[in-house]
């Protein structure tokens, strides 16, 4: 009981606290920091416009986010969300590509396999290294991320290049045929509902099932579950393997959602933010959802703030990186706070 | 020594708090200068929270320290070492790649920021000639044996001009013939020089064989002190307990047909460094036999256990339980019944985090009646099993979803032994049982033990402590080296022989 208002608690004062440090930023940047934070709220819940906007954004995040957070569970802190969503976002592109004609839930299907089958292996990959040959997997993930990158460049700026892309250099279209449509006559597309589902479904599995118990042991000590014969390397490759997945699933709703096509928009950063949604969350799945919410609406909002206030729009990464690095330094607080305790009577 | 000699330090009605736990309520220790005196009590009865507000870690809430007659205040460890009290760890403080010379530079309190290394080495070989015993200067400290190092210690501690010195737990990681002359020698020196003893221990063989006097510690209270000539093992152990300790001997009863259960051929294991902890280590064990391994700290035991736990790769050898290989899989522990009890339970068998009733279930959370076959875990089933145990095991904790960490030590084990023990066992490997446990938990848990064997479990018990080993085994081992190096029975067996192998000569 009393560590549920801690876990609540405690985030929340972070969040107010990146706030006011926030504040002090925009102070120095020569605005008000009363209204850009207002308008900050506006840009991501004011209006049923940005309401979507926030969806569209939060839709990957969630995803990104488990990436980051069942491998923590099982006590590895894995940041490479960034490069599964990309190597998940190219696979899905290029059997796109490839099975264009073929009938579009085939295809779907396809490309959802192929990127979580693509992600999931990337990750899988950081937890095998981790466990046969001891590399340090928040390094080893983080390297990855870059192999991924340059792979989408070498083959985007290469074989791949559709020569009517001009500006951004873009891969051949997956054809309008195989998007994945919006929810309704909304701007939100379904990659909502992949994201929503899956940290339900997870949620579910690392509270209720034998797997999710499990890795709670290995995650809490390696020692006690390989004294009760757990096969702990099985178990890591395995989690890392959803966790990619999930990421490679955001990387192809990227694709047969949003951009249609593979590119650099593939690694715009939702990588790197979901490590901030899953710590946020404390790696529970199902608080990932109003976390992915929350910073969802914070990206949302920064074309709002480049516009009324001149500000750069790298500020609401600023404002993003303050909540990482208070959310962080937070965590040596849980347990301490004697006040969330109840008293207990001492004779 | 006379009786009347004056005190050199005394600690008086010391109170001390932390949060809700009283961890020392009005104790006062009188040491006298020149004598040897010991501080007896259980775990958690206070005495390292005393020592620490003598030597300023800690500030007492109450009372006074006074040293040389006046009050003192000594609010941090180097002011305690510059008023020439010293005081030596249960663990080694030493720099292991530096030689001898240079840990016992490095440890004065005030150190010039250019050391003169001619001068220093000059100096400390005059004062070593004075010392009651000898270490080479040059040696680094990774090439001593752990007696050595400790003789470092106290030397490093008598040469800061100490007059009185305390040692906490000295002997734990000596053998009895190396804790014999590390003890009797610093007796010898607190007859022949201005020194004073204070002395935490547990073990009252060190107590009636060196000391002059004891101070008794029980839950933070001062309960007496007396002479040493006036009092008997039974008479301390009442005093640290609160009660007549009445110990049920253990029924070491007859078992039937002896078959080798687990059987080790040519074990080598490496340490976490790569070196070889173990070097060809074989044994084997009977149904219903308890095999004791002995042997000081640091000889192989640990990689031992954590390769029967699963937790640590072999490099070589086999490993089998009923004649077939054995690997430490789940599988395997539950065909063969493979348990254990591993030393630090709370370190190396639970999940800190979780609750008592997740952590009773790990043996068996994958099965029905606590999953059903889709892998579904029953909560409730396993909430009940749990309350179950607590209530047999008696193992006080404020309900089954309470985190096993709040849990203190001796529950933290007994829950642990709930989970090994509830279920029948075929082998149970058991390291240091009783490791920071009060007489209570021990005399329990040697009784469990016992059972297990009695009711033909094949059971390996690796002990630091040899009088435990010899009242429990039915055959004994010294390990040294990580290597097997001597067989008796406890009715056999010479301590000064099972000494001697221990120390690996």
């Amino acid at each position: 009981m009393w560590s549920y208002i801690e876990s609540i608690a405690i985030p929340v004062a972070a969040l107010l606290l990146s706030l006011v440090i926030f504040s002090v930023f925009i102070l120095f940047s020569g605005a008000n920091a009363i209204d850009v934070l207002e308008a900050i709220f506006r840009g991501a819940f004011g209006s049923w416009f940005s309401w979507q906007n926030t969806l569209v954004r939060a839709a990957p995040l969630m995803l990104t986010a488990i990436c980051t957070a069942l491998p923590a569970r099982i006590g590895l802190i894995v940041i490479g969300g960034e490069g599964a969503m990309v190597a998940g976002g190219l696979a899905a592109a290029m059997i796109g590509i490839a099975l264009n004609g073929l009938p579009p839930l085939l295809v779907i299907s396809s490309m959802v396999l192929t990127g979580s089958l693509i992600g999931g292996l990337w990750i899988a990959a950081v937890g095998a290294f981790k466990h046969y040959r001891n590399v340090n997997e928040t390094i080893s993930s983080l390297l990855l991320n870059y192999i991924a990158i340059a792979v989408l460049n070498f083959l985007v700026l290469g074989i791949l290049r559709d020569p009517a892309s001009l500006n951004k250099p873009s891969s051949y279209p997956i054809g309008d045929a195989n998007m994945i449509g919006n929810i309704g006559d909304t701007s939100i597309h379904g990659g909502l509902i992949f994201g929503v589902v899956t940290c339900l479904i997870l949620w579910f599995v690392m509270r209720r099932t034998t797997f999710g118990f499990a890795v709670d042991m290995i995650g809490g000590n390696r020692r006690a579950a390989q004294l009760s014969g757990l096969a702990v390397g099985k178990l890591v490759i395995v989690t890392c393997f959803i966790a990619g997945a999930a990421a490679g699933l955001a990387g192809m709703i990227e694709i047969a959602a949003v951009q249609g096509r593979a590119n650099t928009s593939l690694n715009a950063g939702y990588g790197y933010a979901g490590i901030l949604v899953a710590f946020l969350a404390r790696h529970n799945p199902l608080a990932i959802i109003p976390v992915a919410l929350l910073l969802g609406g914070i990206r949302a909002s920064s074309g709002l703030l480049q516009r009324n206030f001149d500000l750069p729009d790298a500020t609401t990464l600023v404002l993003q990186g303050i909540i990482f690095i208070v959310i962080l330094a937070s965590e040596a607080f849980y347990g301490k706070l004697n006040w969330f305790k109840p008293k207990v009577v001492t004779a | 020594m006379t009786s009347i000699s004056p005190y050199v330090l005394e600690a008086v009605n010391i109170s001390k708090r932390f949060g809700e736990l009283q961890a020392l309520a009005n104790v006062t220790l009188k040491l006298r200068a020149g004598s040897f005196h010991a501080l007896l009590g259980e775990n958690g009865a206070g005495k390292s929270t005393l020592v620490k507000c003598i030597m300023g870690y800690y500030q007492p809430d109450e009372g006074d320290v006074l040293f040389g007659d006046r009050q003192q205040a000594i609010t941090n460890p180097n002011e305690a070492m510059l008023l020439g009290i010293g005081m030596v760890y249960q663990h080694f403080t030493l720099i292991p790649n530096m030689s001898v010379a240079e840990n016992i530079i490095l440890s004065r309190p005030r150190l010039p920021a250019i050391i003169n290394w001619k001068q220093e080495m000059t100096q400390l070989r005059e004062k070593m000639q004075a010392m009651p015993f000898q270490i080479p200067l040059k040696a680094p400290i990774t090439s001593l044996a752990a007696g050595e190092k400790q003789k470092v210690e106290i030397i490093k501690q008598l040469l800061l001009d100490t007059k009185v010195l305390i040692l906490d737990e000295p002997t734990s990681v000596l053998t009895p013939t190396e804790a014999d002359e590390v003890l009797g020698q610093i007796r010898a020196m607190t007859r022949s020089q201005n020194l004073s003893v204070l002395i935490i221990t547990h073990k009252f063989r060190e107590v009636m064989n060196f000391a002059d006097e004891v101070t008794v510690l029980r839950k933070g209270q001062y309960v007496g002190s007396a002479k040493v000539s006036d009092v008997t093992p039974p008479i301390l152990a009442e005093m640290m307990v609160g009660r007549e300790v009445i110990s049920t001997p253990l029924q070491r009863e007859p078992t039937a047909a002896q078959q080798p259960v687990l059987t080790i051929t040519n074990l080598h294991v490496n340490d976490d460094s790569g070196v070889p902890a173990l070097s060809g280590l074989s044994l084997s064990i009977n149904t219903g036999e308890i095999v004791g391994i002995a042997g000081v700290s640091g000889n192989g035991q640990r990689e031992l256990v954590q390769v029967l736990a699963g937790q640590r790769e072999r490099m070589d050898g086999t490993i089998t339980v009923h004649d077939h290989d054995y690997n430490a899989t789940r599988a395997q522990m539950r065909q063969h019944k493979f348990h254990c009890l591993p030393e630090e339970p709370l370190r190396n068998a639970c999940v800190a985090s979780m609750s008592v009733a997740d952590n009773l279930a790990f043996r068996r959370f994958d099965r029905p009646p606590f999953a059903r076959n889709n892998g579904l875990l029953d909560r409730k089933a396993i909430r009940s099993r749990a309350k179950e145990l607590i209530d047999r095991f008696n193992i006080k904790t404020p309900g089954p979803s309470n985190p096993i960490g709040n849990l203190s030590g001796g529950n933290v084990q007994r829950a642990v032994l709930a989970r090994e023990l509830a279920d029948p066992v075929d082998v149970l490997v058991v390291a240091n049982p009783c490791f920071g446990l009060d007489f209570g938990a021990v005399a329990d848990i040697h009784q469990q033990i016992m059972a297990a064997r009695n009711r033909g479990a094949a059971v390996l018990l690796i002990s630091e402590d040899l009088d435990e080993i010899l009242e429990l085994s039915d055959r004994l081992l010294v390990i040294s080296n990580g290597k097997l190096v001597y067989e008796t029975t406890p009715a056999q067996a010479e301590l000064a022989t099972i000494g001697k192998y221990m120390a690996g000569h």
